[in-house]
């Protein structure tokens, strides 16, 4: 961070601290939210991250219509079941576009910017002696501590959005739309489908908070912007690759990301909820675990920088 | 020495509550920590708590008779009803995903470029080991639809009417049959390959019932939510591999909802296939609706190439009478569970011993791997075991198989000379 971005963010550090108008509690907690939001929003590497997130939709549509341009019926990997699920449809109906950068982003580019978010929640502002001063604001650590994770939540949310938007776009411009047919077999019109497609983004921005509550605990841990993030994107691949071993299948249900993928079975008819709710019940305990031992370590730590 | 006294305390005072409060709001820090140990414990007591609660209490039930259980399953009409299956397999084969796609008759996928992924008796042998999630939904003998639960993707073989159609979503490819020749093949694909659903698996298993077999009912159970007898199917004769099998059978309709295949040597199930959720409402039209998506390939059973075709006529429909001619002189030796089947292996000859060279070195150590030698009054041969099914190739070419202990298979062997 450069010196004029850390003045920057100083002086929106400030702003909501200046006038401390304690009678409108509530608003105040918003407006901790929202300097919280349009600071993150605005730092140079969040956007970087979002544009990245962004381009992998355009490379995979990209790539799937230059194979299949040639080829008539193009399929991808040639054995099928190779590469992201959903890839075979992505040329008869773009809308698939949306389902494949979604699998292809939720094992690892989104959790990773997850990461570096809620490993810079607390360890960054350390890092870059802001900690003190938001604390010397009367807002109290609990409720900053909730603002930076709802701060983390949101990003969830905007990037998985991004990447469903930008795949749609891309879907729309590339590939024709209409009609889809579910992975049963049976048919759906387009406007269920793009209601699905949301529900998918929602579901993918949700297995999303087990990992940012992890991250922020860690982030709590250290004083190091930096330590946090590789921490947290460092346990990430760790547990995806434990997921792997086929020995330790007793233990994988409970991995935070074991789950990650059933938010296809949204696209079964009927839905098949079994996964659905197992992985949203374990991003539930892994956020309140986490949740709270962040809680517990900061409201108890020694602020020094 | 008073005021030294309370001098010393009150200049010690300030420092030892400073220490006091120091511990204190250690402990309170200390304290903080109990707030996720908590929630460990909570999360995990209810992950261990709540399935074993629910499972506590079978259901209480009026007795019933095995005939009267078994009349009630032949009774039982029902017709719509729509569900999932789970299914595991454990025949203590290593992998059967890919050998088993090779058996398959009418081309399996390897190293068959027409052949589709969808074909339905390629899929269907995956059944075979590891464990499976399907989903069945049937409504009247015409429309019935089996679906396969895999990664993002799914298999879906539909019957609706004397349409035929199997869909592959993974490689998006579908196959399609039509006709009656054809539909009833589909159809008959399913129970003979791999029993698929808890009833056709419950028909199997109740067609061996005579007076080799021990047919009681084994208290009640609860599954899928339903209250359900349980029916407890045992060989009488010793020798069997298979231990017992339990069917549960839903005490309102006589619907079997579970099927537990358990062997003999003990250990976790051989087969075990039961419903986790089922509904006998009539499952919605469009679940039997299928045509292809645009852009998706579609095989037509009629539509392979002349060669391919010639050899789907004469392998799939008479693949029995052609096993027969081939395996020179199929025989049942004994009856009931002690079953066992001989033949002669093509050629007359045993399999390639150590010293008679036409093997490869290599495979003659992979094929003494698999199997254990054995030797008798037959003389010798090889046993090669899974956990269900053991068969014995002697030297001199002949093959005994059964759901037999390997000692059976050799009396049987003994006897035969």
């Amino acid at each position: 961070m450069s010196q004029a971005d850390e003045t920057a963010v100083l002086a929106t550090r400030s702003a909501p601290a200046a006038p401390p108008a304690p009678a409108v509690r509530r608003l105040w907690t918003l407006g901790l939210f929202r300097s919280e939001l349009t600071t993150t929003f605005r730092r140079w590497r969040t956007l970087a991250l979002l544009g990245v997130l962004a381009g992998v939709p355009v490379l995979v549509g990209i790539a799937v219509k230059i194979e299949t341009s040639d080829g008539g019926v193009g399929r991808g990997g040639g054995g099928g079941g190779a590469g992201p699920a959903f890839i075979a449809q992505i040329t008869n109906n773009g809308l698939f576009l949306v389902f494949t950068s979604l699998a292809a982003t939720l094992p690892f580019f989104l959790p990773m910017a997850i990461g570096v978010i809620a490993g810079d929640a607390i360890a960054g502002e350390a890092n870059a002696g802001t900690l003190r001063y938001l604390l010397v604001a009367p807002a109290g650590r609990t409720r900053l501590l909730l603002t930076k994770y709802a701060t983390t939540m949101a990003f969830c949310l905007v990037a998985t959005l991004v990447v469903a938007v930008s795949a749609l776009t891309v879907g729309a411009l590339l590939f024709p739309l209409g009609e889809l047919t579910t992975i049963s077999g049976t048919r759906i019109g387009m406007g269920e489908g793009l209601l699905r497609a949301l529900l998918i983004a929602l579901v993918v921005a949700a297995s999303l908070t087990g990992v940012a509550a992890l991250g922020l605990f860690v982030s709590t841990l250290t004083n190091s912007g930096i330590a946090a993030m590789a921490t947290t994107v460092g346990l990430l691949i760790t547990v995806q690759i434990l997921d792997q071993i086929p020995q330790l299948h007793a233990i994988q249900p409970y991995f935070f990301s074991h789950y990650w993928l059933s938010f296809a079975d949204l696209m079964r008819e009927p839905v098949y909820w079994d996964d659905l709710t197992r992985n949203l019940g374990i991003q539930a305990v892994y956020a309140a675990v986490f949740g709270s031992a962040a809680w517990a370590r900061f409201t108890a730590k020694d602020i020094t920088a | 020495m008073a005021p030294y006294e309370s001098g010393n305390t009150s200049a010690e005072g300030p420092g030892a509550a400073a220490e006091v409060e120091d511990l204190r709001a250690g402990r309170r820090r200390a304290a903080r920590y109990v707030v996720p140990v908590a929630v460990v414990g909570v999360a995990a007591a209810t992950i261990g708590l709540v399935p074993a609660l629910a499972d506590s209490g079978d259901p209480d039930l009026p007795k019933i008779s095995a005939q009267e259980l078994i009349e009630k399953i032949a009774a039982s009409d029902v017709q719509q009803l729509s569900g999932t299956v789970k299914i595991s397999t454990d025949l203590g084969l290593p992998s059967l995903g890919g050998v088993a796609g090779s058996f398959a008759p009418g081309g399996g996928p390897s190293g068959d470029d027409s052949g589709s992924s969808a074909d339905p008796q390629a899929k269907l042998m995956e059944l075979a080991s590891g464990t499976h999630t399907l989903r069945v939904a049937a409504d009247g003998p015409d429309k019935q639809k089996l679906s396969v639960l895999d990664d993002a993707a799914e298999y879906s073989l539909i019957r609706n009417g004397d349409e035929v159609w199997a869909y592959d979503s993974a490689s998006n490819e579908a196959y399609h049959a039509t006709g009656a020749e054809h539909a009833e093949k589909g159809d008959k694909a399913v129970p003979e390959d791999v029993p698929a659903t808890p009833k056709e698996l419950a028909e199997e298993a109740l067609k061996a019932a005579d007076d080799t077999t021990s047919v009681t009912v084994d208290g009640t159970a609860q599954v899928a939510g339903r209250d359900a007898y349980k029916l407890l199917i045992k060989p009488k004769q010793s020798g069997s591999t298979v231990g017992a099998i339990s069917v549960a059978v839903d005490a309102k309709t006589g619907t079997p909802l579970k099927f537990t295949l358990t062997p003999a040597s003990g250990g976790a199930a051989v087969v075990d296939a039961g419903f986790t959720k089922v509904d006998f409402a009539k499952p919605a039209a469009s679940t039997f609706d299928f045509s292809p998506p645009k852009g998706a390939k579609v095989t037509e059973s009629d539509e392979l190439t002349a060669q391919e075709s010639q050899e789907f006529q004469d392998k799939a429909p008479k693949s029995g009478e052609e096993l027969e001619e081939g395996l020179s002189g199929l025989k049942v030796i004994g009856e009931g569970w002690n079953a066992i089947a001989t033949f002669e292996m093509p050629g007359g000859q045993g399999l390639p011993s150590a010293g008679s060279g036409d093997a490869a070195p290599e495979a003659q150590q992979l094929l003494d791997a698999l199997g254990d030698k054995v030797s008798g009054k037959f003389g010798s041969g090889t046993v090669f075991s899974t956990r269900l099914v053991n068969a014995l190739v002697t030297d001199d070419g002949k093959v005994y198989a059964g759901a037999v202990t390997k000692d059976a298979l050799v009396k049987a062997a003994d006897a035969a000379k």
